[in-house]
C-alpha cells in the first residue's frame, strides 16, 4: 500500500463520495473516455441537427433516385433521393431519444422497484415480484398496440411504453443482487446503526449492486433502439417522412443488394454508439468497483 | 533421511509495486513419520513456500528464483509440469484451511474421494469405493456406507475436513501438507482433527508439514517448528526449544500473544445495565416441523461497566442471543430490558435512539464494512445520522474515532479492501463506537484474525472499554479468549445456558461435562500452562 498525501485529508472534507472517486477512476480508463466522446458526439449532432443539417428531410430529388456516396450526398441518397447523411442525422435524434429515454425510464423503475422488493422479502416481495411475473406474461406488443390506440401515436407515450416493458428484467436483475447482498453483515451494522431502510437501500445496497445492472443498461439501450424500429415498421412507432436508425437499417436491409451504402451507413452510426456504450458500461462498471482501482 | 528436503527456497511476486521477496532463504525438511509445524502470520510466506513446491502458484506474477526441493532424489523444482501433477495428490497431498468451499458441493464425497484414485492408480471403480469407505471408517466418518452417497451439505465443518483428509490419503502420500486445517473449526472440533492428524500420521509413517498462525495448535502435537515472518526463517527448533527456550523476538511475541490468564474480576456494585430474561429466538422451519429452538429461556444480566463472555460452539446460539438483544432478529419470547426500558417492544424514534446506545462489532471485517465505502464515509454515517457530528465538524469527530481505534489519520480516504483484517476490525471498532454506545455486542471480533494481531485488538477493546465506559458482551468459540477479556462467562450449550461464573472459577473447578469438555480442547494448554 502506498503512503498517500496528507492532502488526501483536505480532499475528505469534501466529501468522499463513491461517485467522485468513480469518475477520478472513469477518466484513466482511455476506452471509456473514448466512448464517452463518441457519445458526446452524436448526441450534440443530434441536438443540433435542424441547424446544421445539409438538407431538409423532405427535399427529395426523384430525378436523381438512389445514387452512391458524391461530393454533393456524401453519403449517397435514398431511392426518393433523400440526403442519407441527413436522414442519419435527423434518425439520430429519435432513436438516441428512445434509445436514452426509455432505458432511463426502465432503469429509474426496475432498480427502485428491485431493491425494494429485494430488501422487504416476505410477503411485500413476493406481491411485487407476482406482478412482475403478470407483466412479463402480457404479450407486450398487444401492450403497446393498446396504448397507441387510447392515447393517439405519440413519440413520448412511445418512449415511455418501452421503457414500461424493459424494467421488468432490471426489476428481477436488482431484487437477485440486494436478496443476496442483504444477508452481508454490513447491512445488518447499518440496521443496528438506526439507518432507515430507504437509507439502507441508497447508500448501502444499491450501490453494490449497480455492476450487473450497469452492463444491463448498456445491453438495453441497443435492444430498445432495435424495438423502436420494429415498432415503427409496424406503423405503431414514428411514420415516414419522419425517420429513425432502426428505420433506415431496415429498408436498407430491403435494398441492401442494389445499393448497399443504404444499410451500410446506417448500420455503421448504430454499431459505433453500441461500442461507444460498451466500452463506457464496462469502464464505468469498473470505475464504480472501488476493488478494481490499483493506486 | 529427510523425505523432503527444501534448501534456500526464494519465491518473488513482481508486481505493480515492484517485487515482493514473498518467500527469502527458507531451509526445511520433512522426516517421514514426524510433524514439522510452519509458524507465521498472514503474509509470512508460509503458504507460498510450501505451495511452490507443488507448482501450486500462479505463475506470473510468482517466480522461483532459487532453491531446490529434493523428493526421492527429484528436485521438484525443476520438475515439468506434467511431473509435477504425478506427484500432487499422490505422494504429496495437500489438505486446505477451509472444508466449506475445498469440496464440490455437486458431487457426493464417495465420486470426490474415488477421483484420484481412478485418475492416478488406475483402479476400477469398485475397488476403488472399498477403498474410499475404509478411509472414511479410518478418518472417523460414522457410517460410511450410507454417507458415502451423500453431498458435502449434508456434514458439518469438522465432518468435512475429515472427508478432505480421507480425500489427502486416498492415495497413500508419503507427505502430508496441512495448510491451517483446523482455522476454520471450533475449538473442540479443532482439538478432534489435530488428534486425527497426529494418529495417521503415526500410523501410516507419513511426514506431515503443518502450516498455522498459532503456535498453541501445534504446541501438542509438532516435532519441530519452524517460525517465519516476512519471508525469512527466524527461528526453528524442537518443541522445547520453541515453547521454553524461544530466542528470537518474534517468537517470543508469538508465544505473548497467546491468550492466556484470567482477568481479574473487579467485582463491582454497579447498576444492572441489561436484564434477559426467559429470552426465546426460535426460528420457523415451516409447518410441518418443530420451531428450531435458537435460543431457549436463557436468563442473565450485566451491570454497568462489566464485561460478559458468552462461550459455545457454532449453533449454539451465542450469536442468535446477541443479534435478539440488539433487535436484529425478532424474537420469541421474552424480554431484553436496557437500563429499565423494554427493548422489544420499541419501535419507530425511540428504538433508533435505543439503537444508538448499544452497538455491535461482528466477526469477519471483511463482510461487515460496506465495499463502497471509504473509511470516512463508514464513520461519519453514525455521526452525522445521530447527529452527534455537525456537518461542519464531522471531518475532526472522524479523525478522533480514528486516533481512538489505532488507525493512521492519512488511510480516512481508503476502501475496505485496501486495509488487513484486523486494521478492518478497527475501523469497524470505530463504527460501533461513534454513536457512543453505551453497551456493545462482540460477535466473534478477533476469531478471523492472526494470533498476534488478535492480541492488539483485544487489548484495543480492554483499552476503549475502559475509556468509553463500555458495558460489552463478548461472544466467542474460544474459552482462552473469553477468559482474558471477560469479568464472567457464561457457557452456551443447545441454545441454553449451562454454567455460569467468573473466569478464574470456572478455569479451575468447572462443574458441567460440556464445560471440561471445552476446557480440554483448548490446544496447547499443557505447554502453556507457564506461560502467564
Amino acid at each position: 500500500m502506498n503512503t498517500p498525501a496528507i492532502t488526501d485529508i483536505a480532499n475528505a472534507e469534501r466529501g468522499t463520495s463513491l461517485w467522485r472517486d468513480a469518475w477520478i477512476r472513469l477518466q484513466k480508463n482511455k476506452l471509456a473516455l473514448l466512448g464517452l466522446a463518441v457519445l458526446i458526439f452524436f448526441i450534440t449532432i443530434a441536438l443540433l441537427t435542424p441547424w446544421i443539417a445539409p438538407y431538409s428531410y423532405e427535399t427529395q430529388d426523384l430525378n436523381l433516385g438512389a445514387s452512391p456516396p458524391s461530393a454533393q450526398h456524401w453519403l449517397g441518397t435514398d431511392i426518393f433521393g433523400r440526403d442519407l447523411m441527413t436522414l442519419i442525422m435527423y434518425g439520430g435524434r429519435v432513436s438516441l431519444a428512445v434509445g436514452f429515454v426509455a432505458t432511463a425510464v426502465a432503469l429509474v423503475i426496475g432498480v427502485s422497484w428491485g431493491a425494494i422488493a429485494g430488501y422487504s422479502g416476505g410477503r411485500v416481495d413476493a406481491l411485487m415480484m407476482r406482478l412482475v411475473d403478470i407483466l412479463y406474461a402480457l404479450p407486450f406488443m398487444i401492450f403497446i398496440v393498446l396504448l397507441m390506440v387510447v392515447f393517439g401515436r405519440n413519440l413520448l407515450l412511445l418512449f415511455l411504453a418501452i421503457g414500461a416493458v424493459e424494467w421488468l428484467t432490471m426489476a428481477r436483475i436488482m431484487r437477485g443482487q440486494v436478496q443476496s447482498l442483504r444477508q452481508q453483515e454490513f447491512v445488518e451494522a447499518a440496521v443496528s446503526l438506526g439507518l432507515s431502510p430507504a437509507a439502507i437501500i441508497t447508500r448501502h445496497l444499491i450501490p453494490n449492486a449497480l455492476g450487473p445492472v450497469i452492463v444491463y443498461t448498456t445491453l438495453t439501450i441497443p435492444s430498445v433502439m432495435l424495438l423502436e424500429a420494429f415498432l415503427s415498421f409496424l406503423g405503431l412507432g414514428i411514420q415516414p417522412p419522419q425517420t429513425s436508425w432502426g428505420l433506415l437499417i431496415s429498408y436498407g436491409a430491403e435494398t441492401m443488394e442494389e445499393f448497399p451504402w443504404l444499410l451500410i451507413f446506417p448500420g455503421a452510426a448504430l454499431t459505433l454508439t453500441l461500442f461507444a456504450l460498451n466500452f463506457l458500461g464496462d469502464g464505468l462498471r469498473d470505475a464504480l468497483d472501488v476493488r478494481s482501482s490499483k493506486d | 533421511m529427510s523425505l523432503l528436503e527444501v534448501k534456500g527456497l526464494k519465491v518473488d511476486f513482481v508486481g505493480r509495486n515492484g517485487i515482493n521477496h514473498a518467500v527469502d532463504g527458507v531451509d526445511f525438511d520433512v522426516e517421514s513419520g514426524k510433524i514439522t509445524a510452519i509458524i507465521g502470520e498472514s503474509g509470512s510466506g508460509k503458504s507460498v513456500a510450501c505451495y511452490s513446491l507443488l507448482g501450486l502458484i500462479p505463475r506470473p506474477p510468482g517466480k522461483i528464483v532459487a532453491g531446490t526441493a529434493f523428493f526421492e532424489g527429484e528436485d521438484l523444482l525443476q520438475m515439468s509440469e506434467q511431473g509435477l501433477r504425478k506427484i500432487r495428490g499422490a505422494d504429496i497431498a495437500m489438505i486446505f484451511q477451509d472444508p466449506m468451499t475445498c469440496l464440490n458441493p455437486y458431487m457426493k464425497i464417495g465420486e470426490q474421494l474415488m477421483e484420484p484414485l481412478i485418475f492416478h492408480q488406475n483402479v476400477s471403480r469398485r475397488e476403488a469405493k472399498n477403498r474410499a469407505l475404509e478411509l472414511l471408517e479410518e478418518v472417523g466418518i460414522r457410517d460410511p456406507h450410507t454417507t458415502i452417497d451423500n453431498y458435502p451439505y449434508e456434514f458439518s465443518g469438522g465432518m468435512r475436513q475429515r472427508v478432505m483428509i480421507a480425500m489427502a490419503l486416498i492415495n497413500e502420500p508419503k507427505v502430508l501438507i496441512a495448510d491451517e486445517p483446523t482455522t476454520a473449526l471450533d475449538v473442540t472440533i479443532q482439538a478432534q482433527i489435530l488428534q486425527l492428524i497426529a494418529d495417521l500420521q503415526k500410523k501410516r509413517n507419513i511426514g506431515v508439514v503443518f502450516i498455522s498462525h498459532d503456535l498453541a495448535v501445534v504446541a501438542d502435537i509438532a516435532d519441530k517448528i519452524i517460525v517465519m515472518q516476512n519471508g525469512k526463517v527466524v527461528e526453528s527448533g524442537n518443541r522445547a526449544d520453541i515453547f521454553e527456550r524461544a530466542q528470537h523476538p518474534y517468537t517470543q511475541k508469538l508465544l505473548a500473544a497467546i491468550p492466556g490468564g484470567s482477568k481479574k474480576s473487579n467485582a463491582n456494585n454497579a447498576d444492572t445495565l441489561i436484564r434477559v430474561t426467559n429470552l426465546c429466538t426460535w426460528f420457523d422451519q415451516g409447518k410441518h416441523h418443530e420451531p428450531l429452538k435458537a435460543v431457549n429461556h436463557v436468563s442473565f444480566s450485566i451491570k454497568r461497566g462489566e464485561i460478559l463472555g458468552l462461550v459455545g460452539e457454532s449453533g449454539s446460539g451465542k450469536s442468535t442471543i446477541g443479534r435478539s438483544l440488539l433487535r436484529l432478529l425478532p424474537i420469541t419470547s421474552g424480554s431484553v430490558e436496557f437500563a429499565g426500558t423494554d427493548v422489544t417492544a420499541l419501535g419507530g424514534r425511540a428504538l433508533k435512539t435505543m439503537r444508538r446506545r448499544m452497538q455491535m462489532i461482528f466477526q469477519d471485517p471483511y463482510a461487515s464494512l460496506n465495499p463502497r465505502m471509504s473509511v470516512y464515509d463508514t464513520l461519519a454515517e453514525p455521526l452525522l445520522l445521530h447527529k452527534i457530528s455537525h456537518r461542519k465538524n464531522v471531518e475532526q469527530a472522524v479523525l478522533k474515532l480514528m486516533d481512538d481505534v489505532g488507525l493512521a489519520r492519512h488511510f480516512v480516504r481508503k476502501y475496505p479492501h485496501e486495509f488487513s483484517g484486523g486494521q478492518r476490525q478497527r475501523i469497524a471498532i470505530g463504527r460501533a463506537l461513534a454513536t457512543q454506545p453505551e453497551f456493545v455486542v462482540a460477535d466473534e471480533p478477533v476469531s478471523a484474525l492472526d494470533v498476534t494481531i488478535q492480541a492488539q485488538i483485544l487489548d484495543l477493546m480492554l483499552d476503549l472499554g475502559r475509556e468509553y465506559g463500555l458495558t460489552m458482551l463478548f461472544i466467542s468459540h474460544d474459552l482462552a479468549v473469553v477468559r482474558h477479556i471477560a469479568d464472567r462467562i457464561l457457557v452456551l450449550y443447545k441454545g441454553e445456558v449451562v454454567e455460569q461464573g467468573n473466569g478464574q472459577a470456572l478455569f479451575e473447578n468447572p462443574q458441567e461435562t460440556y464445560t471440561k469438555q471445552l476446557l480440554s480442547s483448548i490446544p496447547g494448554a499443557r505447554h502453556l500452562q507457564t506461560n502467564p
